[in-house]
């Protein structure tokens, strides 16, 4: 375990940052530590304990927008959100269960730097797409912002957005400004059976190519989907949800009741139901609790997803499902073994990247956990990296091996 | 050859490359060859301006590549050379992001015009960075889907031009901007090489650098090939025209509208004189005796489409609205927007020139800042008519002025500062679509202090080590890379120890 120094405000960052630069040592950065376990296994000399950063700093509701110190738990800002009637509209991951804790921990720093988002990425986009401004530390320890507290802006390079999904690596973002959107006041979801993963793609593609502003997207084969709520003991399924107001929802039903007519019937889930399933599909629950069987998070091309997910699940005599109109493959695999190469051979024709989200600490040193680069683009993220973190302090070797 | 207007600076010219210039022409005809090379004068003078005219300079060339490989060898060339280059779409920034400079290679990109793959299946296209905007959604509209940013000029702009800039639109409050919508670029870095950053799936799986490269302003590399995301056309879109007394109860409304959970498509709202400019031009029907007008637009299946127009119309009344229609046809709609739309050109018309505006500010700053702008307009003896991207707080002022009296347009462009520093002070910024550019370049610090400034420095220094790609735009100061390289750490003295510890 490594020393461990707990940063009180912005100034004792900056601090604990050049210190460590100028002794030659690097930092973990860490707040509730709910997503340690992801990406490449943490080798740094020092930990920079964040978790007294806290403190919603900003909230207007009729401005949509929320500010937030790094270390406020997501839990707080959600429940303050829906106390106005808003929300995350990105709908973030909670990886914890998946990772073996309870779930519920994490903080906004955390959410915003591993870019997890739920399924309603399809229609509202992920956590970069509503990030507005940032305060920072760089890897030099000088405090710098960008962005603002207003969505239309040009003023500058978008940082804000290339921090997120950065997993600390760049600078340590001590406060994030946020875009926030309103909840919608029901939702429900449409499930049908499909015959096959290429079915379901094309099921989910004429669903998402209507005009039935679907917010949520998945092909649920058989066996996974028995062991959602509200599907128990269901064949091969994709599901639908639509959200907004009664009326809307009420007309979209019909509508893509229409376009799944030719793959055939469909159930309705109501609004409390679907919220369950969809929980669950965020969270990948299908695939908790199973200890630290490999488990990848696949984006591609979603007209490929459902076949390629089926493909590796039996290539590799695993598990999986698709979220994201099938551009999101969630394989679990039988055993500890990652399985890389099989996994980003199998996924290089139709484009895209494998991360492994869950594996034993070992596989994950032993792997490239995200998508290996090109020459010119490693060596590009290498030089981006050095931009911000010449020192190479922060979060080294988080992402990429020596950067 | 003409220089660039008084008062602004661009980089000293480097008399090395200017002393070279006929070999530079002869090296780049044997790279782009046939006419794909400018040199002569009077061809160059199209391209010695984008759309924010009072700024013109002559470019040291024009180079027209049609191929990723030319624009790759074209920029090797310029790397090795050490020649700055100035990329270009279809020439229409507001704020002087495609100016060329005296000693730069001015690069083209209007022969990449192709759209090379429409994908409905996984809603997406991919398309040619000299492809107009508009042109995108019109080779996908017999199949019902569209592409969302829809800037003003996205009959000539193209989406090459709109990811440097992340242009808006009148759409993005519900839609979101070109970054929201652009799923993969392929980009040629100034030394050749060339990378792709994403594609047709969803998000990176490494360092997001497209959230860089878009809005970027041509600064960090050229863009050859974008992969645009596809939406279904919405079965319904109404509008609704109401009137207020004051600007004040007309942001009350736009504020009790997201309040209540509604994202209209659009939220506009246009002032008393952009009302009467917009009225006399094209004649709409616009109330004259409001003091601020809002259209608010809805879209979706109808039945959403009147559900909501019955909340948004009764919550108008709520905030005193004086006049309130409701669109019943395509055409009213249409009507109803045909007034904003020529708000530009109809301004055009009372005044011999005029100065667009673009900040953004919290929406609820609106009546101090218009309260504000009508104090400088009284100051500087100068008009100012406002349009409005209400919903998200993006504000268009535009300045009135006659290039041909003395010191307007010092006066004019005094009077826009001071309308930019307002916005920051009020926690808004210098430009929400339009871009930095050379206009708003020298008012950067009035947003970002020297290390915000310099950390976004650094990071342009590991796209582009030599500060070749077009230097003078986005930035006060220029720098060299090897500057920012410095470390200033004094090693040993810091608080170190006495950081709390367990």
């Amino acid at each position: 375990m490594s020393d461990i120094i707990a940063a009180r405000d912005d100034g004792e960052v900056a601090d604990a940052v050049r210190s460590a630069l100028s002794a030659g040592k690097t930092l973990e950065i860490r707040g509730h530590g709910s997503k340690r376990a992801v990406g490449r296994p943490s080798q740094t000399d020092l930990t920079l304990d964040l978790s007294a950063l806290t403190g919603v700093t900003l909230y207007e509701p009729e401005e949509l927008v929320l500010s937030a110190r790094a270390a406020t738990a997501r839990a707080d800002i959600e429940d303050m959100l829906a106390a106005s009637g808003q929300m995350l509209a990105f709908e973030p991951m909670d990886p914890a269960p998946l990772l073996g804790s309870p779930a519920g921990a994490g903080t906004l720093g955390g959410l915003f730097a591993v870019n997890l988002s739920g399924p309603r990425r399809i229609s509202h986009g992920a956590v970069r797409d509503h990030a507005l401004g940032i305060k920072a530390v760089s890897g030099r320890g000088e405090p710098f912002k960008s962005g603002g507290r207003v969505v239309k802006n040009v003023t500058g390079y978008d940082l804000p957005r290339l921090m997120a999904g950065a997993f600390g690596t760049l600078c340590i973002a001590t406060e994030i400004t946020l875009k926030v959107l309103p909840r919608p006041p029901m939702e429900e979801t449409l499930v049908a059976k499909v015959a096959s993963p290429e079915a379901a793609a094309a099921a989910l593609s004429a669903a998402m190519g209507s005009s039935c502003e679907v917010s949520g997207a998945a092909f649920l084969p058989e066996g996974v989907a028995g062991r959602l709520p509200g599907l128990s003991g269901s064949p091969a399924v994709v599901a639908l949800r639509l959200e907004g107001v009664a009326p809307s929802v009420t007309a979209r039903r019909t509508m893509l009741r229409t376009v799944l007519a030719p793959f055939g019937a469909a159930d309705v889930l109501e609004t409390d139901a679907s919220r369950a399933l969809w929980l669950a599909v965020r969270d990948v629950a299908p695939f908790c609790g199973l200890g630290e069987r490999a488990v990848w998070r696949i984006s591609t091309e979603p007209m490929a997803g459902p076949a390629l997910a089926a493909r590796l699940a039996a290539d590799l005599g695993g598990e999986a499902f698709c979220d994201w109109a099938g551009g999101l493959i969630w394989l679990c695999l039988p055993g500890e073994s990652a399985h890389a190469d099989a996994v980003r051979t199998a996924l290089a024709p139709h484009g895209g990247h494998a991360t492994l989200i869950r594996a034993t600490a070992a596989e994950r040193a032993r792997t490239a956990v995200f998508q290996p680069l090109d020459a010119a683009l490693a060596a590009l993220t290498k030089r981006v990296k050095e931009s911000f973190d010449p020192g190479l302090v922060l979060n080294p070797g988080r992402m990429h091996a020596g950067m | 050859m003409t220089g660039t207007a008084p008062g602004l600076r661009m980089p000293d010219a480097d008399a090395r490359v200017l002393a070279r210039r006929n070999d530079i022409i002869a090296d780049l005809k044997a790279i782009v060859p046939g006419e794909g090379v400018i040199a002569h004068e009077r061809e160059m003078r199209p391209y010695e301006s984008d759309a924010l005219t009072a700024y013109r300079q002559l470019p040291l060339v024009v180079v027209l590549p049609s191929t990723t490989a030319q624009v790759a060898a074209v920029l090797k060339y310029c790397h090795h050379n050490e020649i700055r280059v100035v990329p270009r779409g279809a020439g229409t920034s507001l704020s002087g992001g495609a100016l060329p400079l005296e000693d730069a290679v001015l690069l083209g990109m209007g022969k990449f015009n192709k759209i090379l793959e429409i994908d409905t299946p996984n809603r997406c296209a991919v398309v040619q960075p000299g492809v107009t905007n508009l042109g995108i959604s019109k080779a996908v509209e017999h199949l019902g889907f569209y592409y969302a940013p829809d800037p003003s000029s996205q009959i000539a702009c193209t989406i090459g031009g709109n990811v440097g800039e992340n242009s808006g639109g009148v759409h993005c409050l519900k839609y979101g901007l070109t970054t929201n919508n652009v799923l993969g670029a392929e980009l040629v870095l100034i030394t050749g090489e060339i990378v792709r950053l994403g594609g047709k799936h969803l998000d990176a799986g490494g360092l997001d650098l497209l959230s860089v490269v878009i809005g970027s302003e041509g600064l960090l590399g050229v863009v050859t090939e974008v992969t645009v995301r596809l939406l279904k056309k919405p079965d319904t879109a109404r509008a609704v025209l109401v009137g207020f007394p004051t600007s004040e109860d007309a942001g009350e409304c736009v504020a009790r509208i997201i309040a209540a959970g509604i994202i209209p498509a659009g939220i506009e709202m246009m002032d008393k004189d952009a009302i009467a400019a917009a009225e006399a031009f094209v004649h709409v029907g616009y109330p004259l005796d409001v003091e601020a007008l809002l259209i608010v637009e809805l879209d979706g299946p109808e039945a959403e489409c009147a559900h909501l127009l019955e909340e948004v119309s009764r919550i108008a009344q709520g905030c005193n609205s004086v006049t309130l229609r409701v669109s019943t046809s395509e055409a009213e709609r249409l009507g109803f927007w045909a007034g904003r739309k020529a708000a530009f050109p109809a301004v055009g018309r009372i005044s011999p020139d005029y100065l667009c505006m673009d900040g953004t500010i919290p929406r609820r700053q609106l009546p101090f800042v218009l309260a504000r702008m009508r104090e400088l307009s009284v100051q500087y003896g100068l008009r100012v008519a406002n349009v409005f991207h209400a919903g998200d707080g993006n504000l268009h002022p535009l300045i009135l002025y006659d290039a041909n009296a003395p010191g307007e347009l010092h006066a004019a462009e005094s009077f826009g500062a001071d309308i930019l520093r307002l916005c920051v002070e009020v926690g808004g910024v210098l430009t929400g679509e339009h871009g930095v550019g050379v206009e708003k370049r020298d008012l950067m610090d009035t947003m970002f202090n020297e290390v915000d400034l310099a950390q976004q420095q650094r990071m342009k220094c590991a796209f582009d080590d030599k500060s070749l790609l077009n230097p003078g735009k986005v930035f006060p100061t220029l720098h060299r890379c090897a500057e920012f390289g410095r470390m200033h750490v004094s090693g040993g003295a810091l608080p170190f120890p006495d950081l709390p510890r367990f």
